[in-house]
């Protein structure tokens, strides 16, 4: 019976493509829009996987590593202090202009950190050494520099190139790989005293100071006795969890509450959602419709309705299943695109196709129970009044 | 209740008594089977016959389990109908009867063979095995060279006679049918009624004809006639008669 319910599905062509088509959108605009939403959150917390540390000491106002209220030099060393701490290194990172050959500017992420440990340096150099960022002058891009600062240059950026931040200049001594930031532009790497040289002065030029715990002192009880001696804020650099206390939480969770961009792609999903339940129920209730008086029939000959239900759900399954797969697919096509050129940011965390799939499957169970509703209020005789 | 196994029927196929049905509720409530009893027997075919409206299709689901009656008893092939319930119900008209509707009801996404084997595939028969036996039957009504076809390439005639096979296949010892000739012309309405008699006379099935096609009360063997949702009449019908199709539209 269950082959039968497949042939009167796939016989029904139309209605059978309208179904994959639906769900197949809903698929599509879910896990398309979820993993671009999902890629640019990423990029929010781009600075702190690039700044590898395992501590982030902040002004105590400062809700996501985006955004800079300096602190005094000072501060390094009052953290430094805390019997917890095994070392802290100052950091800057602010958003510089620099000038490209043919006169016009690009925005860079420029990123500060200090010269004798080099705390905070890129951890892939592709090209060049990391000790040469001691050098006058020098810099380390990543690749993304390399792209976007190389117009009006006969070649691409490569070591040895110059260019000027806030008109001084700067040479290439490194290229080095990077998470994309999420103000767009790329991420050059100096010495802290060298990015002050570079950005115009203010009173207090400390974005940041980087720690790590010593030995035998997790990361989270580090960070505690910095908050409680310094008072100032301490994040751990985890990765995006349920932890508050993580930056990348912190962060993240700063962008989904003060800013549109949730709402924004919420509004194109709960779209996919409704065009998913509209389409499928529609079509599908106007399948059962269609077939009532076969059903009826089958009914009326002796096909239990627990049989019958079992057939509704297996074709509305069965289209589930296809259009899943085919939308997932096209995702899939679309984000091997995006991660190809760079952008839009894409990320598809393994949670977000099951849940896609939960979702699909709720959309074909609701269809089949519309269905089977309908199918159970069709008594056999019915089927011999033509 | 049903068992698998058939009581002793003394050749009584179908034995309905004192059945009453109505539909509604208060002022609107319609009395459509007035203490209503009717044998039918092994071996010949039934025919109810009368007005639109008299009850014979309600009597006819009635005798065929697909709906419940208010009072009086059903007994088909000795199992009383009036007592099953639910599963016990669908699969006694499952194993012993075998339908035939107005309108055909084949499913079109499917061929011929695989509409005449649903019967055996609800009985939990496997799909090749049921195909197989699928494609004796239609070669046996036949229709053995259009079992690839699907059915809205067949005419209403060569419709009917798949749903006749379909009705055979996992040899009922009941045939219902519901005016089966409504949706024919004069010709293939013959081919089916002398279908019907071979099924009947050959297997000693019980077959239940309602009908208000005239034309066809030739090949019953007995004709009930109902009136208001009572039998008015019961009659043996010639056997010396021939059976003919008159090539005109009655009523």
């Amino acid at each position: 019976m269950i082959g039968l319910a497949l042939k009167m599905l796939f016989g029904d062509t139309a209605k059978y493509l309208m179904l994959i088509a639906g769900l197949f959108l809903a698929t599509f605009l879910i896990v398309q829009q979820v993993s671009v939403f999902c890629g640019l959150m990423r990029w929010t917390t781009s600075t702190l996987k690039n700044v590898g540390a395992p501590i982030w000491v902040v002004e105590e106002r400062v809700e996501q590593v985006n955004e800079t209220n300096a602190l005094r030099d000072t501060d390094v060393a009052r953290v430094r202090s805390v019997s917890e701490v095994a070392w802290a290194m100052p950091v800057f990172s602010g958003i510089q202009r620099v000038r490209m050959d043919d006169g016009s500017f690009k925005t860079i992420q420029l990123i500060g950190i200090d010269s004798a440990s080099l705390a905070g340096a890129p951890t892939r150099i592709l090209e060049g050494t990391l000790i040469d960022l001691r050098l006058p002058n020098a810099v380390i891009v990543d690749e993304l520099a390399v792209e976007r600062l190389s117009k009006g240059r006969p070649h691409p950026l490569t070591l040895g190139d110059t260019f000027e931040i806030n008109d001084i200049e700067a040479r290439v001594v490194g290229i080095c790989e990077a998470k994309r930031s999420f103000t767009g532009g790329p991420y050059v790497w100096t010495t802290y005293e060298r990015a002050l040289q570079y950005t115009p002065p203010s009173r207090k030029m400390l974005s940041a100071v980087i720690a790590g715990p010593v030995e035998g002192v997790s990361v989270d009880e580090a960070a505690a006795a910095i908050e409680k001696a310094t008072g100032l804020k301490a994040f751990v650099n985890r990765g995006f969890g349920e932890n508050e206390k993580d930056f990348n939480t912190s962060t993240i969770w700063w962008y989904v509450r003060n800013t549109g961009i949730p709402v924004s792609f919420g509004t194109t999903v709960v779209i996919g959602l409704i065009v998913g339940i509209a389409i499928a129920c529609q079509t599908f209730y106007a399948f059962v419709l269609d077939n009532l008086m076969h059903l009826g029939a089958l009914k009326a000959m002796g096909t239990s309705s627990f049989r019958l239900s079992m057939m509704l759900i297996v074709q509305a399954f069965t289209v589930g299943f296809i259009g899943f797969g085919l939308g997932l697919a096209a995702s899939s096509v679309f984000a091997a695109g995006a991660i190809e050129r760079g952008q839009p940011p894409v990320y598809i965390p393994w949670i977000l196709p099951v849940a896609t799939f939960g979702v699909i499957l709720a959309i074909c169970s609701l269809a089949a129970l519309l269905g089977i509703f309908r199918l159970s209020r069709f008594e056999p005789a019915m089927v011999f009044r033509a | 209740m049903a068992t698998d196994s058939q009581p002793a029927t003394n050749g009584i196929a179908v034995d309905v008594r004192g059945v009453n049905k109505s539909f509604g509720s208060g002022e609107s409530r319609l009395h459509v089977l007035k203490d209503v009893s009717l044998q039918a027997r092994t071996g010949e075919i039934l025919m109810l016959v009368g007005p639109s409206g008299c009850g014979k299709t309600t009597l006819l689901s009635a005798i065929a389990g697909t709906m419940g009656v208010d009072s009086g008893e059903i007994d088909v092939l000795g199992n009383p109908l009036h007592r099953m319930r639910g599963g016990a119900l669908t699969r006694f008209r499952a194993k012993n009867i075998g339908f035939i509707f107005q309108q055909f009801n084949l499913i079109p996404t499917i061929t011929c063979a695989e509409n005449v084997s649903v019967p055996l595939l609800i009985r939990g028969v496997s799909a090749s095995a049921a195909k197989k036996k699928a494609r004796e039957v239609l070669d046996a009504v036949g229709m053995g060279d259009r079992w690839k076809d699907r059915p809205g390439k067949l005419s209403g005639g060569q419709q009917q006679r798949i749903a006749i096979a379909r009705a055979l296949v996992h040899e009922p010892p009941l045939v219902i049918c519901d005016e089966p000739t409504a949706a024919l012309d004069a010709k293939n309405g013959e081919i089916v009624l002398d279908l019907f008699r071979q099924v009947a006379r050959a297997a000693g099935r019980a077959v239940i004809i309602v009908t208000h096609d005239n034309r066809i009360f030739s090949y019953a063997d007995r004709i009930a006639r109902m009136d208001d949702g009572c039998i008015v009449d019961v009659h043996r019908t010639d056997p010396r008669e021939t059976a003919h199709f008159e090539h005109e539209v009655p009523h």
